[in-house]
């Protein structure tokens, strides 16, 4: 709302793509939950995950910040391959200070807020950027007062976060993210620990950030927000993209069996 | 529904007789005559000495045992505490070197009585009688290039000076207790959630950075308590290096005078009262510390939160039936 004028157009490395995911693996132990994800995100889109519990989208989401490493396939975010270096044609494990730059890039919102509760809301969300130099004490205070403002919590600079609601927590979380002036922002189940009533609030925090041109890859199980907000829709189970397309017409024509049954149990 | 029971006439307020407690009473009349008792005991026996005990309690060289005793427990908390940290975190480090390191060290210390530790430290000098920091093998390093009289010495000092009584206590006691504070440093880091740690790594931390920033503020709140009980134990513990042997220091005092007087048992009632005055004091400390770290996590101010929250939905509540 406040200096996203022109993002949304500005080209990109590889021809307007933010998130380009080939053939991803992973296993814990001996379970394979990631059996072979492509995926494609264009700048600007919100694209949804969609599946039941144990499809695997969660941690798609969590290798897209390399959070949980992958086993096989390429990520690539804005171009960079992540937690890894290629040359010639060989692979190099990224070191932590180097994921840890990568990730800067990529704010990400937790199902359980994860808010730090040691910190005013305002010290929550200019920690980062302080702490990483990206910007000097006063700016990045005027610029966490302005997030807070844009998220509705103007008025909470100096609560802590013990002392807010669900759905204001998950607010604080987003505008911390979003401190970090990241080129994508990964949702997952952002509502899915709010009580029924505050839902609303943040899935609006949501849309108007989506109206600004971020390019979002949201994890949920709201799906009149992927209806109405959603770019693109992907259906997972079992470890594999089922099936994909705009939502509106995924949702109400379903094409594959296991999306129907799974549309059918929760609309 | 308020409207309803402010319209009934409010019920008389309830005026029951009270449960009585005999055995309570019961329980006061046995210790008020076993503390009569001890009492009497302390008045009449002779053995205690009490003007010769208060004469020597308070003289300087029992003051300037207790300056030692109070300088060697700060100095050794101090080391307990840092290097406690430094080993908890090596422990917790993907490194495999730096956790097999900081086990071994906690196995050695925690194996070890600090009596033990004390007396070993204090003879140290025994091994060497200067303290040399160099290349290793220097000497059979040079004989292999010819040169007969080469040494790699970067700095060294007199065993016997720096090992004196004092040092070697407080090394055996600060390194002992580093081991102790280890353990409770690296419950208190486990204790903080897993998520508080994926949410600063999302955001682009590095390791330390998270360490220092998210994880350790959080972690005090669980060290502080055990630590203040460290701290006592360590104030008692001081009084070990009397044995090293170190004169600076409260309990060797007292038993000096208690020897050279030939009345010993006033001197260790002396310690006694002494240990208790500082332990007492130490527990006024840590009652506020802990006051201090539970902010924003203690039952008490989540009770209020609550209480909070209650007060504002029931206004809200009234205000929207109201409409």
């Amino acid at each position: 709302m406040t200096d996203t004028t022109a993002s949304p157009e500005t080209p990109t490395a590889e021809s307007g793509l933010m998130v380009r995911a080939e053939q991803v693996h992973k296993s814990f132990g001996p379970l394979e939950v990631l059996k072979g994800i492509d995926l494609e995100v264009r700048s600007g889109e919100v694209c949804c995950l969609l599946g039941p519990s144990g499809s695997g989208k969660s941690t798609f989401l969590r290798c897209i910040n390399h959070l949980e490493k992958i086993d096989a396939g390429r990520i690539r975010v804005d171009g960079d391959l992540i937690g890894y270096r290629e040359r010639g044609g060989k692979l190099y494990e990224m070191r932590d200070r180097d994921v840890a730059a990568q990730r800067r890039a990529i704010g990400m919102v937790f199902q359980r807020f994860n808010l730090f509760p040691h910190m005013t809301v305002l010290q929550n969300v200019m920690e980062a950027p302080v702490l990483l130099r990206q910007a000097k004490k006063a700016q990045a205070r005027e610029h966490a007062a302005q997030l807070l403002d844009r998220v509705g919590l103007g008025d909470k600079l100096g609560a802590y976060p013990g002392q807010l609601s669900g759905g204001q927590q998950q607010r604080v979380a987003i505008a911390r993210a979003l401190a970090m002036r990241p080129k994508l922002m990964l949702f997952d189940e952002p509502t899915s620990a709010l009580d029924p009533e505050l839902v609303g609030e943040v899935l609006d925090t949501m849309k108007d950030l989506a109206r600004d041109g971020m390019t979002m890859i949201v994890v949920t199980h709201e799906i009149g927000f992927a209806r109405e907000v959603g770019d693109h829709l992907v259906f997972m189970d079992g470890g594999v993209v089922v099936e994909q397309g705009d939502p509106r017409e995924v949702i109400s024509a379903p094409q594959h069996e296991r999306t129907k049954a799974f549309l059918a149990k929760v609309l | 529904m308020s409207a309803d029971t402010s319209g009934r006439a409010r019920p008389e307020p309830i005026k029951a007789v009270p449960v009585r407690h005999p055995g309570r009473w019961a329980g006061v009349a046995v210790i008020a005559v076993l503390v009569a008792m001890f009492v009497h005991m302390l008045v009449t026996n002779s053995a205690f000495q009490w003007s010769f005990m208060v004469d020597e309690m308070f003289r300087p060289p029992i003051i300037e045992g207790l300056r030692g005793t109070v300088l060697l427990l700060i100095t050794s908390m101090v080391i307990g505490i840092g290097l406690g940290i430094v080993i908890a975190i090596m422990r917790l480090s993907p490194n495999p070197v730096l956790r097999g390191v900081a086990w071994v060290y906690t196995w050695f210390f925690r194996a070890v009585p600090r009596l033990v530790l004390a007396i070993l430290f204090g003879n140290l000098g025994i091994l060497w009688s200067r303290l040399e920091f160099g290349l290793p093998f220097d000497r059979q390093i040079g004989a292999l290039f010819g040169l007969h009289d080469f040494e790699a010495r970067l700095f060294g000092f007199s065993a016997v000076d720096i090992l004196t009584g004092f040092v070697a206590g407080m090394l055996a006691l600060g390194l002992s207790e580093a081991a102790y504070m280890a353990e409770i440093v690296r419950a208190g880091i486990q204790s903080v959630d897993e998520g508080q740690t994926e949410a600063a790594q999302a955001l682009g931390m590095s390791r330390a950075q998270i360490l220092r920033r998210i994880v350790l503020p959080q972690a005090m709140r669980v060290i502080i308590p055990p630590t203040g009980n460290e701290t006592i134990a360590m104030l008692k513990d001081t009084s070990l290096v009397a044995f090293v042997p170190v004169s600076m220091e409260l309990f060797f005092q007292l038993k000096a005078v208690g020897s050279r007087t030939f009345q010993p048992f006033p001197m260790y009632v002396a310690a006694t009262l002494w240990y208790l005055l500082l332990t007492s004091v130490l527990l006024v400390g840590q009652y506020y510390l802990e006051r201090h770290y539970s902010k924003g996590f203690g039952r008490s101010t989540r009770a209020r939160q609550r209480l909070r929250g209650l007060a504002a939905e029931s206004g809200s509540t009234t205000s929207g039936t109201a409409q």
